[in-house]
């Protein structure tokens, strides 16, 4: 360790250190613990719709409590777990992975973590005081509208997305200049590890996914809070208007999640079979064509509405199409297996799954893609098995399997093998149980978003099985916490690449230091920690000549990664978390009062300005380090 | 009884794409085995590794030409099958959209939480009748927020959103009663607004329309009557030749010929009826029809009055 090194990079100790902490080390493991935080939060309200649910005409929970739990269930999972834990992952490991001292835009994306922050256990409390969001996480207008909604919410709802939109953008803008600007020299972009590939497409799709729904819940709120129409039938808006902007959103939302699970995929199965990944370039096409085609989808999710006909069948062949990148992905895994020397660790069983469960999901996503089919599937119990499947099976399986396989290196400790084991076989039963039934569910004709149904239809048993695949699920995920927590403590220190795998991250500490890397590797290969370099290297194999006693990071091109300039780079900053704070404020007030945008204004104003604030010593020092390193 | 189910079609409309859920049943299953038999292959076959197992380098130095073959092969399959199944489905569209002019129009306006059905002539509720053979054009008008109708042992679904109406075709082959229910999730009791599609042979539908088409029966139990206007119930519900205009809440000229109460939550019997009567909160929570608490004499009368009006 280089101490001089850690003493300038590292934040300030403390709790006021800790709200000024802006290392993406700290920042991405807040994301991801919080994140986890909020899954178990939703799952425990998914617990206990499905104990509702156990039995037909159950009065365990009322119809008013069943559709606030449902709504927040949907919500917090895609919104404050999914998008946002792949978002944590991607500030953690993104930086380590292309070999950058830290990551672009700290402060920002220390902001980000805050409002996020803010905005989940906003949401969470308002359910605790029976204010919860009840018309479903899609939050269709009229229903969600000032008439059938009066209370407040709708707009809590509405502006809980804000909150995540806000953190999105910004984490998604930081992840981009990253993987542009801070990329170490030599990881051209045909170098690029594929779960960069991956981070960086999800984050090109935020950019342009997120403004639409921004837009569509700006309207709403406009219209709940100041009268406007935009969604009043009544008045020339348009019902339908609300459900093409909040698709075109949400549907590329899933790939959010799934593009990135992707990545994990393509980092693990390599690092497993003992060889590079087979077809790059096809995967890396296969990513971009994937966060195009998503683009294409979202009226899939409006056939029941009355569009004309030709106009749903072009999006019946886009959504068709889609399955294409998804299977390149599959057979090019295929192959790399097929000439591996396997071994099965918990990351690898939890990536083996997700061909089971991503596939039936995929293959029942072709199902749903087509209009006539999906006029009898849509809305129904094979939805709900068809996405959790994608989601479940192809991101969150994936997801714990990422989890398994960085867990030494964020915290330098291994997990148990035994207690993995076990997690992932109860959590596959669990989730087959779960998941399986509501296919049958569906086509025997029961319809989501129901708090109850009558005996005679006769789907009380398969909705028995069905809870009981959630108690396992339940136990399983308590499994990986102990697991999680008692490695934490107790197991043996982790070395620097447990896994002996080949990318940049495991060629530093385990965890690795403030700093990163002691000096900035140059890349010389696609896979550096296994492609031995022969013959005398020409050029250096590391950076030197950065600064050691203030913040100093090297920018590189974006094509080739060849060093460009010297940048001085910001310290932590209690100002984000202030700027956070006030934002709340202003976010919240505007749900009771109009007013509040104008007043609230003031305070976000001020502590951004004080966040940018130039200070003549700070100034005076990166002018002197830009004259004489 | 499966009279809620997509594979128990009993029409064109539900027929047809009866048939194409097989289809790609099938095809997707086959897929299903294919991949994960390439998969379970591949790792039987692999060696095994470790952590310390030198990586195998070689592919980056020669290209691996027969797996090429391979990958593009599958990559090649998998694109026909699914070219095939979008023209499978294009093809079922086509077929939904020929059902021929109707014999029939129905308008159904869905309200939080039962359906309005206006015939030609006179309106019910929560029960739509229909002449097995014939097509049948149901009207969709929305109210309030998004409905969804939906009878799947008939047709897919439509939704009826305020202020777009929409149409869907449907015709029964067999006569029977199946059930459909809202799916669009519509507020508290999105749950409890079922209904009723009776296709009976085109003679009993026109005995069936002509009976609805008369007016109440005027010979009625008159304190009934008198306690249907005095307690509130004609503020909302109308019964035709009876006095009451109410137009908020079902028609009930003919309550008594239906099958169920609240849109499908209680079987239509004299118990139900008064349950629901004294107690609406308590069967389905939320819904619009308040709680009128009654002396037993007058219960008594509304109930017989009620059960009168077949």
């Amino acid at each position: 360790m280089n101490a001089v090194l850690e003493r300038t990079w590292r934040d300030a100790p403390g709790f006021v250190g800790a709200l000024c902490a802006i290392d993406h080390k700290t920042i991405g493991k807040r994301y991801i613990v919080t994140a986890f935080a909020f899954f178990l939060a939703a799952g425990l309200l998914a617990a206990l719709m499905r104990l509702q649910l156990a039995r037909p005409e159950s009065t365990l929970i009322g119809p008013d409590r069943y559709n606030q739990l449902f709504t927040t269930h949907g919500t917090a999972m895609m919104f404050l777990f999914a998008v946002p834990v792949m978002q944590g992952m991607a500030v953690y490991l993104v930086p380590l992975m292309v070999g950058a001292r830290a990551i672009a835009f700290p402060r920002m994306t220390a902001f980000s973590y805050w409002v996020y922050l803010f905005g989940g256990v906003f949401l969470f409390a308002a359910l605790l005081v029976d204010m919860g969001p009840d018309a479903g996480w899609f939050s269709y207008v009229p229903l969600a509208g000032p008439e059938y909604t009066p209370s407040k919410r709708a707009d809590i709802w509405a502006q809980m997305i804000t909150f995540s939109e806000l953190s999105g953008l910004l984490v998604a803008v930081a992840v981009i200049a990253t993987v542009f600007k801070l990329r170490a020299p030599g990881m051209t972009l045909a170098r690029l590890p594929l779960l960069i590939w991956a981070m960086l497409v999800t984050s090109f799709m935020i950019l342009f996914a997120m403004p639409a729904v921004m837009l569509a819940s700006t309207a709403l709120i406009l219209d709940r809070l100041v009268d406007t129409h935009f969604y009043d039938p009544g008045e020339g808006g348009d019902a339908l208007l609300w459900q093409h902007l909040f698709w075109f959103f949400a549907h590329p939302e899933v790939y959010f999640v799934f593009i990135p699970a992707l990545g994990f995929m393509s980092a693990i199965i390599p690092t497993f079979a003992r060889r590079p990944i087979y077809g790059y370039p096809a995967i890396v096409l296969s990513l971009i064509a994937t966060g195009f085609l998503s683009f294409g989808l979202w009226v899939h999710h409006m056939f029941a509405t009355h569009i004309p006909e030709l106009g749903k069948s072009f999006f019946t062949a886009a959504s068709m199409m889609i399955a294409i990148p998804g299977a390149v992905h599959i057979f090019c895994w295929i192959a790399t297996l097929w000439r591996g020397r396997v071994s099965f660790a918990t990351p690898m069983l939890f990536s083996l799954a997700f061909f089971i469960l991503l596939l039936a999901g995929g293959l029942t996503g072709i199902m749903v893609a087509s209009v006539p089919l999906d006029l009898q599937l849509h809305d129904t119990y094979f939805v709900v098995a068809h996405l959790h499947y994608v989601l479940i099976g192809g991101a969150v399986f994936p997801l714990f399997g990422a989890w398994y396989y960085w867990f030494p290196k964020v915290t330098g400790r291994l997990m148990s093998e035994r207690l993995g084991q076990w997690q992932f076989a109860l959590f596959f039963i669990g989730f087959e149980l779960a998941f399986y039934p509501m296919h049958h569910l569906g086509l025997q004709g029961m319809p989501r978003r129901v708090y109850t149904y009558p005996e005679q239809m006769g789907w009380g048993p398969l909705n028995l099985v069905s809870s009981a695949g959630a108690a396992v699920i339940a136990l399983s995920v308590l499994i990986f916490i102990v697991n999680a927590v008692s490695s934490y403590r107790r197991s043996a220190a982790a070395p620097d690449n447990p896994w002996g795998a080949s990318t940049l991250e495991w060629a530093t500490a385990s965890p690795p230091p403030a700093y990163n890397f002691e000096q900035q590797p140059v890349v010389r290969a696609g896979e550096p920690l296994w492609e031995p370099i022969d013959e005398p290297p020409a050029e250096p194999t590391r950076v030197t000549g950065l600064a050691e006693r203030t913040r100093e990071v090297l920018v590189t091109t974006v094509l080739d990664a060849m060093p460009s300039h010297r940048l001085a780079y910001p310290g932590p900053s209690p100002w984000p978390f202030a700027s956070a704070i006030a934002l709340t404020v202003f976010f919240i007030g505007s749900i009771f009062t109009p007013w509040a945008v104008v007043w609230g204004g003031i305070p976000v104003a001020i502590t951004v300005t004080l966040w940018f604030w130039p200070r003549r010593a700070e100034s005076e020092a990166n002018l002197a380090i830009e004259k004489r390193p | 009884m499966r009279f809620q189910d997509v594979l128990h079609s009993a029409g064109p409309q539900a027929r047809h794409i009866e048939a194409l859920w097989w289809l790609m049943l099938v095809v997707c299953t086959a897929v299903f085995i294919a991949v994960l038999a390439a998969v379970i292959w591949a790792l039987l076959r692999a060696p095994r590794g470790g952590p310390a197992t030198r990586p195998d380098l070689s592919s980056l130095a020669q290209p691996e030409r027969n797996t090429h073959i391979v990958v593009v092969a599958a990559v090649a399959v998998s694109t026909v099958l699914l070219v095939a199944l979008t023209l499978a489905s294009f093809f079922t569209d086509r077929a939904l959209a020929r059902l021929g002019p109707p014999a029939l129009v129905i308008e159904v306006t869905g309200h939080r939480w039962w359906w309005e059905i206006r015939y030609a002539g006179f309106t019910t509720a929560n029960e739509l009748h229909i002449p097995v053979g014939k097509p049948v054009l149901v009207k969709l008008k929305g109210d309030d927020v998004i409905h969804s109708f939906w009878v799947p042992n008939l047709s897919g679904k439509k939704d009826l959103i305020p202020g777009r109406d929409a149409t869907l075709t449907l015709r029964a082959d067999q006569a029977g009663t199946y059930r459909g229910q809202c799916a669009e999730f519509c507020g508290a009791q999105h749950a409890k607004m079922a209904f009723l599609v009776i296709a009976d042979p085109p003679e009993r539908y026109d005995a069936w329309a002509a009976a609805q088409r008369e007016p109440a029966l005027a010979s009625v139990d008159r304190r009934g009557r008198d306690v249907f206007m005095q307690r509130g119930c004609a503020t909302c519900h109308a019964v035709r030749g009876g006095g009451a205009a109410g137009d908020s809440a079902p028609d009930l000229t003919h309550v008594a010929s239906r099958q169920t109460l609240a849109a499908g939550s209680v079987p239509n019997t004299i118990g139900h009826l008064a349950g629901w009567i004294l107690d609406p909160q308590g069967i389905k929570p939320g819904a619009n029809m308040p709680t009128t608490p009654m002396r037993p004499e007058e219960l008594h009368a509304l109930l017989a009055y009620l059960g009168a009006l077949k």
